[in-house]
């Protein structure tokens, strides 16, 4: 019995030795895991972002070097804050707050503590570095800007957020992502692959050279290059022309579906958005919930289209059979279906075909249309299928799968979507507004660019894009298929000579350019806001859609900008103003572009905002930008012409 | 049984075997522990690795030297082997050299020696030698007395030279006095004294009289011969009493550090702050080395592999947290691998010490057997976190010439006694 004490002793330790050794290194165990190994020391080694250049080869977002310092919470030693704060220009309760945010996130993972300091700021602090334990050095590369314009365009670069961590294992706090414009659609491409560099520390925290020789370390994969479909001149220019103005512009090369112009006002200058300012800037330019300088117009804005969209309802009217080309609607200065009236422009008596119907934009011609298409079988609910189906082939009430980074559907309705709101009897004569582009129809900008290519290259266009080239990659196929339309080739050349004819001697008669053959469409769109939960009237959107030449055409073009009238009266400046722009380098209607540096909507735009009733369309009176705005905008307007080489 | 007479047969390979077992790998894992960079030198003197290689071949020596002196010698030499080892225990007070708080060695040049890891195995040996003495009754209070003197003067002594560790060895020696017939009482009053320290300690002292006053009232119905009055008001008085001692010594007499090992091991620290405090001052080897062992997961990262070890996170590691780097490179398998094995050894020594037909072989082969299993429960222990730090080494595994030698004369003492077993009578 006395014998046993020691040897039953020796037994029992050996079994809470190994139960303690199963505990620790079996069931609680965080085995092998390099990232997850404080005593290795992960150093990620940033490569170069891609560059973006246009189409003619000019260099628009370079890279510049930038260096953010990052904190280590676990590894912090007590330090001499005072000395800290004042070399990072920062305030001890700054420091107290940031110190919190990074444990918070994590004590052991690396946080950005005070980021993107200057190279004056750098160069003084990376002497004394070695000071603060935990603390380090990031270098990364942060954009450079070789342009003021294009910021809807080119995007910005910005902090990882925690979500997309979370979804993303590559990224890390504090490194950089693409966050809007082609840098966000072109993330993984302009981003290239960090290296990383695994480096055995020891407990003072000190590297003491590669982990297993470097084994597991890998090298930073650069960046692409990319070239965009952009041209930059034009895109100056057409910012230029929509200054204090809301809108967008998007114009389109249509034989290629690339997009030369993108141009979403009010914008403002990327630069702005680069460095330490970066956030305050992003929250004043996102808290801008009125003029939504962050809301890309020519992309996410979904405007009713007005008048163009007649020249879809009469290709649809063609393509059915239902209208003849030559066939005559006489119009009452309006129609009149059931006991209510649309009203028209034209004189009373007036007798359009289609190309003066286009021509006038006659709102009794296409109504007629529009109710033959839908009535055609007797079934209105058949008929509008047809009719949306036709009309969806244009890419319109859909994404059009581009490489665009933001979008909207628009809508285009179907028997589905009217069901709902007409469940029992359905007749053409419910939805005769869309006859018209109003009503239930609503397109973005790009949208009817889309539509006006698809018109000019007589029947099928090619999904716009915004990438022409990627270093040492081809395109996607996608890109390079042309897409058909439903409507025959042959019923587009009724509709081009009515779009020609409104700039010969119709809606856009005072818009023409001399040499170029420009087929347009103005439109003037109603709208209203609420306020206060009032149903308003604005001033109606100026809205055109044109391409040009009309034989063998260079580009196509919508035009939009908002609360700015009749189609003409804004619209239609751009719009001519650009295609003279692009096809031949210079500007002979001088006139056009010194009205619409000259003319401001501002006063149009803060109505609704004024708390006060006001007046709008006809009984608006234009204002006018003062003297010293005027010269600005020509200065830069001189500026621009001289760079053009 | 029948053995082999053959001198060179008659030692116990299977002891020899698990001891060089144990050595061979201690050393794979102090080089571990202990190289820095890739290219390794292994005669590099300059090197813990070199120097522990050099110890082993030195020792190798040594143990043909204590194999080769007759059996007859150490238990005819015990007493003056014990004058010897304590008037060199009590040396160290004036020429001893002061490491890391503890006046624990004699320096001669860049070399140094600890005699207290020597004194262990003469005191095994006094205490088998007195033990065995025909005069000596070990349930006479005044044997009792003189045993403990013996075991009593080391402890002190190292004590008062600062090394608490090698203080808690000695009692070890309560085994083998249990084992030779010391009564129980001895042995439940200190386990009881030991788990009322800890009571009172964790629960306050009302808490842990409390329980003493439950446990005698339960005695009191359910033995056989119930307690009488006066034995029960004297044990819950005793109890009371040695908690407030033991809240006393730990408040009082403690040194700082102490203090702080024990109000970590019983988590007398609730402050989440202090504790993350902690984990960066005194429990960082702790706390370093435990992590250590549980990134070492199933199998280990792999001989020279361990990111903790190569960094050299855990301070000490290759002395006495020198488990952590068996933990980390050769996770659960050479961790339950090295445990075994020290069972086996501790098994084995056991075994053979029951066969001695001597009584001085038997109390000294228990001795080593005990001896070895303070060592290796309170390093362990210790390393893993199971019980406070306390520093002393792993036998045969950790860095250091003393330790090792030590370790070695007090083992092959046994193996030589246990080879002349049928020489006895």
């Amino acid at each position: 019995m006395r014998q046993l004490l020691l040897f039953i002793s020796v037994i029992s330790v050996g079994i809470l030795f190994i139960s303690r050794l199963f505990y620790l290194q079996i069931y609680k165990t965080d085995a092998n895991n390099l990232f997850e190994d404080n005593a290795i020391r992960k150093v990620y080694d940033y490569p170069k972002r891609g560059f973006v250049y246009d189409r003619n080869g000019k260099l628009l977002v370079a890279n510049q070097p930038t260096y953010d310092v990052m904190v280590i919470p676990r590894e912090v030693k007590p330090l001499d804050t005072l000395e800290f704060c004042k070399l990072l220009k920062i305030t001890k309760e700054d420091f107290v707050k940031k110190y919190d945010k990074a444990y918070h996130y994590s004590p052991r993972l690396p946080s950005p503590f005070v980021p993107q300091l200057s190279k004056e700021d750098y160069a003084v602090l990376q002497e004394k570095m070695r000071k603060f334990e935990g603390f380090y050095i990031q270098k990364r590369s942060l954009r450079d800007y070789q342009t003021t314009i294009g910021a809807n365009v080119l995007g910005d670069i910005g902090e990882v957020n925690y979500a997309t961590i979370n979804k993303n294992p590559y990224y890390r706090m504090g490194d950089l992502i693409g966050k809007q414009g082609v840098e966000a659609s072109y993330e993984d491409i302009l981003r290239g692959v960090k290296g990383i560099k695994f480096i055995q520390k020891d407990r003072f925290n000190r590297n003491i050279g590669p982990y297993k020789d470097g084994k597991f370390d890998t090298i930073p994969e650069q960046g692409k290059d990319i070239t965009i479909t952009i041209d930059a001149h034009l895109q100056a220019y057409g910012e230029l022309l929509m200054k204090n103005k809301r809108g967008g512009v998007i114009a389109l090369e249509p034989k290629t579906g690339e997009i030369l112009a993108m141009v979403a006002a009010p914008t403002y200058d990327p630069n702005i958005l680069v460095g330490r300012n970066r956030s305050k800037n992003f929250t004043k330019l996102y808290n801008d919930t009125i003029a939504k300088p962050l809301f890309n117009r020519s992309l996410q804005g979904v405007y009713e289209p007005g008048s163009p969209f007649k020249l879809m309802n009469a290709l649809i009217a063609l393509q059915e059979g239902v209208m003849d080309e030559n066939e005559h609607v006489t119009c009452y200065r309006g129609y009149k279906y059931g006991n209510r009236f649309m009203k028209c422009h034209c004189n009373y008596g007036t007798r359009n075909d289609m190309v003066s119907g286009i021509q006038r934009s006659c709102n009794a011609y296409f109504a007629t249309a529009y109710r033959k298409i839908l009535d055609k079988n007797g079934s209105a609910s058949d008929g509008i299928d047809v009719w949306s189906k036709h009309a969806k082939s244009f890419g319109l009430g859909n994404f059009l799968n581009n490489d665009l980074f933001v979008g909207q559907k628009g809508r285009i309705p179907d028997r589905d979507y009217y069901k709902h709101i007409y469940p029992k009897t359905f007749y053409s004569t419910y939805t005769i507004s869309n006859a018209i582009g109003q009503g239930e129809v609503a397109t973005t900008p790009i949208q009817l660019a889309n539509m006006a290519a698809a018109i000019a290259n007589r029947g099928y266009f090619y999904t716009p894009h915004i990438i022409k080239h990627i270093e040492g990659e081809t395109l996607p196929e996608n890109f390079a298929k042309p897409k058909f339309t439903t409507i025959n080739r042959e019923h587009f050349e009724p509709v081009i000579d009515g779009m020609l004819a409104v700039y010969e001697k119709g809606t856009a008669s005072s818009l023409r350019v001399k040499d170029i053959d420009i087929c347009g469409k103005t439109g003037t769109v109603e709208n209203f806001i609420k306020i206060d939960s009032v149903k308003t009237q604005l001033t109606d959107h100026s809205i055109f859609v044109a391409f040009a030449p009309k034989e063998n055409p260079k580009i196509a073009i919508a035009v939009f900008v908002e609360n700015g009238y009749w189609g003409s009266r804004f619209a239609g400046k751009v719009a001519s103003l650009m295609i003279e722009k692009h096809i031949k380098g210079e500007i002979t209607r001088t006139d056009l572009e010194d009205w619409l540096l000259r003319h401001t909507l501002e006063d149009e735009y803060a109505k609704p905002y004024s708390g006060e009733p006001f007046k709008i369309n006809g009984y608006t009176t234009l204002q006018t930008v003062d003297e010293k705005t005027y010269s600005l905008l020509k200065q830069k307007l001189n500026q621009l012409n001289n760079t053009e080489d | 049984m029948v053995r082999d007479t053959n001198r060179h047969f008659k030692f116990d390979w299977i002891t020899i075997f698990l001891f060089f077992l144990l050595v061979g790998f201690g050393w794979l894992n102090i080089l571990s522990a202990s190289h820095v960079g890739t290219d390794i030198n292994y005669f590099d003197l300059s090197q813990p690795y070199g120097k522990q290689l050099v110890f082993i071949f030195l020792n190798l020596i040594l143990i043909v030297l204590v194999l080769a002196i007759d059996a007859k010698f150490y238990e005819r030499f015990a007493s003056i082997i014990y004058i010897i080892s304590m008037l060199s225990l009590v040396g160290l007070f004036i020429f001893g050299k002061n490491v890391n708080g503890a006046t624990s060695w004699y320096g001669i040049g860049s070399f140094t020696i600890q005699p207290s890891e020597f004194a262990k195995s003469a005191a095994a040996l006094a205490v088998a030698k007195h033990l065995s003495d025909l005069n000596t009754n070990i349930k006479t209070f005044k044997d009792q007395l003189r045993t403990f003197a013996i075991i009593g003067i080391p402890a002190v002594l190292v004590l008062l030279q600062n090394d608490t560790g090698s203080t808690i060895v000695y009692g070890a020696f309560i085994y083998v006095l249990f084992r030779e017939g010391l009564p129980k009482a001895y042995l439940i009053t200190a386990f009881s004294a030991i788990i009322l320290a800890i009571l009172s300690l964790k629960f306050g002292f009302i808490a842990a009289s409390m329980v003493a006053l439950v446990v005698v009232v339960a005695m009191h119905y359910f033995r056989k011969k119930p307690f009488r009055i006066y034995q029960s008001v004297f044990i819950v008085i005793a109890a009371i009493a040695i908690s407030f001692v033991v809240k006393f010594f730990y408040q009082s007499i403690l040194q700082p550090h102490q203090q702080d090992r024990i109000s970590l091991w019983l988590r007398l620290e609730k402050d989440p702050a202090k504790l993350e405090a902690m984990k960066k001052t005194f429990a960082y080897n702790l706390n370093e080395s435990e992590k250590a062992i549980s990134s070492g997961g199933f199998t280990g990262k792999g001989f020279l592999e361990g990111t903790r070890t190569t960094g050299k996170f855990v301070p000490e590691q290759h002395t006495d947290y020198i488990f952590s780097t068996v933990g980390e490179e050769w996770g659960f398998i050479g961790c339950a691998f090295v445990v075994i094995t020290f069972v086996l050894l501790l098994l084995r020594i056991l075994h053979l010490a029951e066969l001695q037909k001597s009584q001085f072989s038997r109390v000294y082969g228990y001795s080593v057997a005990a001896i070895i299993f303070i060592h290796f429960f309170v390093n362990i222990g210790m390393v893993m976190g199971l019980i406070p730090t306390i520093g002393i080494p792993l036998p045969m595994f950790s860095y250091g010439g003393s330790g090792l030698w030590a370790f070695t004369i007090l083992l092959f003492i046994f193996i030589k006694l246990d080879s002349n077993r049928i020489n006895e009578w």
